[in-house]
């Protein structure tokens, strides 16, 4: 039986197989992507110091270190139901069973889809998937692009696909509707992309940056350029929504209309911008499904993008031997992830060694590492990340309180 | 060939690998070893890999890593997979699913 299984070989899995290897216990990493990298892989951005953040070889990098650390990592297997034993955990896979002491569920993140007319033809896919197809497999999905979504990512990956040659047309927002919400009324978006500037000197939000050349959200919103203003030479537009994909077997265009500050529609705007694929962008959100068939409780945190197993700093859950890190507990940066993994690694090591001083002395360090990229972080979601994580830490002592006091009526 | 990233300014030249042939809907196409059945069919600019089981409408790639099921296609015989996760191999058969037949549970 492994000492430790891990789900999900991203750059939280691995840093934290890494970090548990090292102290000498028997680990497995399982990821049903064919790489080894997780979303590391489709990343690249440029640093403030001009330097590529190039996520392809950062997880190559985490591979061969794990390798060296004697880690077992095994691809293409996908995880259909965990069940609890005495001695464990029984994970039960398409490529079989896999029996384990400590569980580590990595998983990540998803995207959330926004549904507008027209998404269900080829060609229409998420902005991740155009991401992973032309940064990872090198394969351009179209010639032409149009973005449904105006967020963080969609600005980085806009630029991505821009440099495998892809000439993006514009990125616009989704028509306001149940499911778009804020993501379709022009003054929140500038808003929340407003928040996001002032944080770091990213290229890319040192770009976004033009927009914070305004004070207030909601007065800045009118003085908007209704064409949009460049970034990198590509056109965002607050001001038009998309309100069909069109195309008969597949896409060849946009329909869009102008709309007002608060999303409303400028009659007789309508417009088509033709376009061979389209990218829809809403947004990320913790992929936590296997927490919760073991019975994790959960907390829903909107700045961390969802609904997420209850865990403490250690990354410990309230379901004994199962652990956390990265996406699965909020959508933050790969570097995050990266420093929560070892959190989780070390954290494990511990409990299997009886909290042994020197591997808690290196916890308490990776802890305050995980606080301070945290902090230093150039692509944040969501503002007010730290406080948000504190209110699930607090969560969890509440709960374990409350278990403790149960047990002892009972 | 077509769609292919050849040249980039930030990851380099695309390297050499080794090329295999795969069959979809019978018709060859050339791949590469570390393709998956999605991205190579992508590559030759189909985008189409499959029709709705009641519609018959056309569907390709969504999400491209696992998620949405969307890219589903058949392998061989009756093996049902998820285009977007499996790496394509020399003389792979790959099917596109279609509408079920009317009182039956059969795809094919």
């Amino acid at each position: 039986m492994l000492n430790l299984l891990i789900i999900g070989a991203g750059p939280a899995g691995l840093k934290a197989a890494i970090a548990a290897a090292e102290q000498g216990l028997n680990v497995k990493v399982i990821d049903e992507f064919p790489k080894v990298g997780g979303r590391l892989l489709g990343q690249l951005h440029q640093e403030p110091n001009g330097e590529w953040w190039n996520g392809m070889e950062m997880g190559e990098k985490l591979h061969q270190k794990a390798i060296r650390a004697g880690v077992d990592i095994q691809c293409e297997v996908s995880v259909v139901d965990i069940s609890q034993s005495v001695s464990g955990w029984t994970v039960y896979t398409s490529q079989g069973m896999i029996e384990a002491r400590k569980l580590l569920l990595a998983t990540g993140a998803t995207e959330t889809p926004i549904p507008i007319p027209g998404w269900t033809l080829p060609g229409v896919m998420s902005i991740g998937a155009a991401q992973v197809m032309g940064n990872v497999h090198r394969v351009k999905p179209g010639n032409t692009c149009v973005i449904i979504g105006a967020n963080v990512l969609s600005m980085a990956i806009a630029n991505e696909l821009r440099l495998c040659g892809i000439k993006v047309k514009e990125i616009v927002l989704p028509a306001v509707g149940p499911i778009s919400k804020d993501a379709g009324i022009p003054e929140k978006v500038l808003a929340s992309l407003m928040k996001l500037t002032h944080l770091a000197p990213t290229v890319i939000l040192r770009q976004a940056g033009k927009l914070g050349k305004f004070i207030n959200p909601s007065f800045a919103i009118k003085y908007f350029p209704r064409r949009g203003i460049k970034l990198f030479g590509i056109p965002i537009r607050l001001k038009t929504a998309a309100v069909e994909i069109m195309g008969e077997d597949h896409v060849t265009g946009v329909q869009t209309v102008t709309i007002s500050s608060d999303g409303k529609v400028i009659p007789g705007s309508e417009k088509v911008t033709e376009a061979d694929f389209v990218c829809i962008a809403g947004g990320l959100a913790p992929m936590s499904e296997l927490a919760s068939i073991v019975g994790c409780s959960f907390k829903y945190v909107q700045e961390l993008g969802g609904h997420v197993p209850v865990h403490n700093e250690r990354m410990q859950t309230n379901v004994p031997n199962l652990f956390v890190a990265g996406n699965i507990t909020g959508v933050e940066s790969a570097k995050v992830a990266m420093a929560q993994g070892k959190v989780a690694g070390l954290a494990i090591a511990s409990e299997w060694k009886g909290k042994r001083q020197e591997i808690e002395l290196a916890l308490t360090t990776a802890m305050e590492e995980v606080r301070k990229t945290r902090a230093e972080a150039l692509i944040q979601f969501q503002p007010g990340i730290s406080e948000a994580r504190d209110t699930v830490y607090h969560q969890f002592t509440l709960d374990e309180l409350r278990m403790k006091q149960e047990v002892s009526v009972s | 060939m077509r769609m292919r990233v050849v040249n980039h300014p930030v990851l380099g030249n695309l390297p050499e690998r080794n090329r295999v042939t795969i069959y979809f809907n019978n018709q060859p196409f050339q791949a590469y070893e570390g393709d998956t059945i999605a991205s190579a069919m992508m590559a030759e600019g189909i985008k189409t890999l499959r029709n709705h089981e009641e519609s018959g409408n056309g569907r390709g790639i969504y999400c491209n890593i696992g998620h949405c099921f969307e890219c589903r296609v058949q392998v061989g015989e009756r093996k049902v997979v998820r285009a977007c996760l499996t790496p394509v191999s020399e003389g792979m058969d790959i099917y596109s699913l279609s509408v079920f037949k009317k009182g039956s549970e059969s795809h094919c």
